[in-house]
C-alpha cells in the first residue's frame, strides 16, 4: 500500500452518492494519480424518513452491486483502502450487513480475498433513555426536545460518527499481512472517511475536514457539476480537481460549494467540533484546480454526535384530480372545507384526531403551501387529497368518500352539474402504504468518540 | 454596472443572480441561496438595501425572529437565508420533499438596476 508521505495525502472520491453510478474512465484516471484511499459516501436524509422508518435503502440492491464491483476492482488495482460511509442511505446496522453481504458475494464470484471492517452506529435505546435523563441530549435546530415516547416509537436510532471510528478501524485491522481493504460504516458524518485518512496521517484536522466536506459530494464543487474528484492534502493547504476533463473547479465554485444544503455558509458543525471557513483563501492553481487554505477547526468542549431516527405514522391514500371550471376554482377553498367537514361527519365513529385529510392544490399553493405569496390561482388546478389513517383500508375509505363528495359537491353558481373533477387515473384512490416521520434529530454528548460504535474485522475469502 | 449612477429600473433577481435556489438543510430546515456573478453585482444588491430580514419574513410568511440564518457573505458573493421547515421533511402533508422549489419568490425580488 502506498503510504502517505509527510508532505501529501491523496484521496479519490468517485461520486457523491454510492449507487448513482459514475464514469469508470474518470475513476481510472483518478487511480492513475496514485490515491492513498478511495472514499465514497452512501448516506443522506434527503429523500425522506422512510429509509430509517421502514428499513429501505436509497438505491436498489442491483445499483449497489454495480457500483461496488467497480469500486472493489479499483481498490484491488490501487491496493489502497476503500472507505464507504452510511451504508444504504440511513446507515443502520441492517444496511451495513447488506453492504457486507454484497461485497462478500462479489468477492466470491470473482475469487477475491479481502479484509473488511464494519463500523456499526445504531444506538441502543436504553442508552439514549439514560442520556436523556441525564440532560445530555438536546434538539438540533428547530426540533422539539426529545421525548422518551418518541425514542420508543422510532424504528431505529443511528448516530453520525466522526473520524475517530474510521481511524480506529484502520489501526485495528492493520497487521503484518497488511491493512484493511474495505471499511463499511453505519451512519457517518459525510466528510469523516476522507478526514480520517488525513488526520491519521498527521495532517491538519481543519484542512482534513474541509477537504472531506467538499469531496463527500463528488465533483459537485465543479462547473459543470460532476462525479469523480481528486484531493491533494498538504501541510498548509489542499487542492481539488475534478477528473472529468470537461469540468473545472474555480475559486468561486469551490468556495460556494459549502453553501449547498447547509444552514450557514462558513460554520459547519460536526462530530467533535466546528469547521470555520470564514477566513479561507481560494486560489486558482490551474485552469481546473483550486488551492484552499486558511480553514479552521474549533474542537467542541464536549464531543457530541447527531442522532437520527424516524417512526412510522400510519398509512396513506391519495386521489388525484384536475379542475378546469373557473366558477369551481374561484371557490375551491370553501368547497374543500365543506367536503372535508362532510367526510368527517360521515366517519363520525372514527375519532377526529385518528386521521388527517390534507388537500394539495397545484395551480394555487401545491408546492409552497402556507409559504406561497401568490394568491391568485391558475386557470386549472391539480387537486391531490392526502388521507393518513391507522390502516390502509381506512385511509382509502376516507379518501374515496372525500373524492366522491368533492366530485358532486354543490356550490354557489354551479352550472356544470354533471361532476366537478377530471380524474386521470385508476385506481381512483391510490394506496401509498406506510407513512414515516423524522422524530429524532438531536445532539447527544458522548464520552468517547469510539465507544458506542462497535468495529468488526473479517477476512472474506 | 453600478446602479449608483444613471437611470435605474426595478429588475428581478432572476435577471441579476447566477443562482437562486432552495434545498433542505437537514430534515427540519430550508436553506435559500442567492449567488451573484461577481463582487460588483453582490455589492450593488447589498447596497440597495432591498433584501432584508423583514422582506424574507413577508415573502415566506415567517416571523423575523424564526429566521435561522440571514446574511450577505462576501467571500462567496452570496446571500444565505435559512428558515425552519413548515413540517419535518417527508411526513404527512409534505409538499416538497427536497425543498427544491421554495426559491421562486426570491427570483421576483426587484432591485434598482441600471437601465
Amino acid at each position: 500500500m502506498a503510504l502517505a508521505s509527510n508532505d501529501e495525502i491523496r484521496i479519490l472520491t468517485p461520486s457523491g452518492m454510492l449507487g448513482y453510478g459514475f464514469p469508470v474512465d474518470h475513476f481510472k484516471m483518478g487511480l492513475a494519480l496514485k490515491p492513498h484511499a478511495i472514499t465514497i459516501d452512501s448516506g443522506s436524509t434527503d429523500s425522506g424518513p422512510q429509509k430509517l422508518g421502514l428499513g429501505e435503502m436509497t438505491c436498489s440492491r442491483e445499483a449497489y452491486v454495480k457500483d461496488l464491483e467497480v469500486l472493489l476492482e479499483g481498490q484491488r488495482a490501487a491496493k489502497v483502502p476503500l472507505l464507504i460511509s452510511s451504508a444504504g442511505g440511513d446507515g443502520t446496522n441492517l444496511h451495513v450487513d447488506v453492504f457486507r453481504d454484497i461485497i462478500a458475494e462479489i468477492a466470491r464470484r470473482r475469487g477475491w480475498r479481502l479484509k473488511l471492517a464494519k463500523i456499526y452506529s445504531d444506538i441502543d435505546k436504553a442508552h439514549i433513555a439514560k442520556e436523556l435523563k441525564a440532560g445530555r441530549i438536546e434538539p438540533l435546530g428547530p426540533v422539539p426536545p426529545l421525548d422518551l415516547r418518541e425514542v420508543d416509537a422510532a424504528t431505529v436510532v443511528v448516530a453520525q460518527i466522526g473520524a475517530e471510528p474510521f481511524v480506529k478501524a484502520l489501526d485495528e485491522s492493520a497487521n503484518a499481512q497488511g491493512g484493511v481493504d474495505v471499511i463499511v460504516s453505519g451512519r457517518s458524518y459525510d466528510p469523516s472517511p476522507t478526514a480520517a485518512m488525513a488526520i491519521r496521517a498527521g495532517f491538519d484536522p481543519a484542512l482534513a475536514w474541509h477537504m472531506g466536506k467538499i469531496m463527500e459530494c463528488g465533483a459537485l464543487c465543479a462547473e459543470p457539476v460532476g462525479r469523480n474528484v481528486m484531493g491533494w492534502l498538504r501541510r498548509d493547504h489542499f487542492e481539488i480537481e475534478p477528473l472529468n476533463p470537461a469540468e473545472r473547479c474555480t475559486t468561486s465554485s469551490v468556495a460556494a460549494h459549502t453553501l449547498y444544503e447547509k444552514t450557514h455558509p462558513f460554520l459547519l458543525a460536526g462530530p467533535g467540533g466546528t469547521l470555520d471557513l470564514s477566513n479561507c483563501r481560494y486560489e486558482q492553481v490551474t485552469d481546473r484546480r483550486v488551492r484552499v487554505s486558511g480553514s479552521r477547526f474549533e474542537p467542541a468542549k464536549i464531543y457530541t454526535v447527531k442522532l437520527e431516527g424516524a417512526k412510522t405514522s400510519g398509512y396513506r391514500s391519495i386521489f388525484i384530480a384536475g379542475a378546469r371550471d373557473p366558477i369551481f376554482i374561484g371557490q375551491i377553498d370553501e368547497i374543500l372545507a365543506k367536503v372535508i367537514a362532510a367526510t368527517r361527519a360521515y366517519f363520525k365513529e372514527v375519532p377526529e384526531e385518528a386521521y388527517r385529510i390534507i388537500p394539495h392544490l397545484y395551480g394555487k399553493n401545491g408546492v409552497m403551501g402556507d409559504l406561497e405569496p401568490v394568491k391568485t390561482p391558475a386557470h386549472e388546478l391539480c387537486i391531490i387529497v392526502e388521507v393518513a389513517a391507522a390502516t390502509q383500508s381506512l385511509a382509502t375509505a376516507i379518501c374515496g368518500k372525500a373524492r366522491t363528495t368533492l366530485m358532486h359537491a354543490p356550490y354557489p353558481g354551479r352550472i356544470a352539474t354533471a361532476g366537478n373533477l377530471a380524474s386521470p387515473f385508476t385506481p381512483l384512490e391510490i394506496p401509498l402504504g406506510q407513512a414515516c416521520e423524522f422524530n429524532v434529530y438531536h445532539l447527544m454528548k458522548i464520552d468517547s468518540p469510539t465507544a458506542l460504535f462497535p468495529i468488526q474485522v473479517e477476512e472474506i475469502a | 454596472m453600478s446602479p449608483s449612477s444613471g437611470q435605474t429600473v426595478p429588475t428581478p433577481l432572476r435577471e441579476i443572480a447566477k443562482v437562486v435556489r432552495s434545498k433542505n438543510a437537514g430534515p427540519f430546515e430550508i436553506t435559500l441561496d442567492i449567488i451573484f456573478k461577481n463582487r460588483e453585482d453582490f455589492d450593488a444588491v447589498k447596497r440597495s438595501g432591498v433584501i432584508t430580514r423583514e422582506l424574507i419574513s413577508e415573502l415566506y410568511n415567517v416571523p423575523t425572529q424564526s429566521i435561522i440564518t440571514f446574511g450577505f457573505f462576501d467571500l462567496v458573493n452570496a446571500v444565505k437565508i435559512t428558515l425552519p421547515r413548515p413540517r419535518a421533511q417527508g411526513g404527512v402533508g409534505e409538499t416538497d420533499m427536497h425543498a427544491a422549489q421554495q426559491h421562486a419568490p426570491l427570483q421576483e425580488i426587484r432591485v434598482p438596476w441600471p437601465a
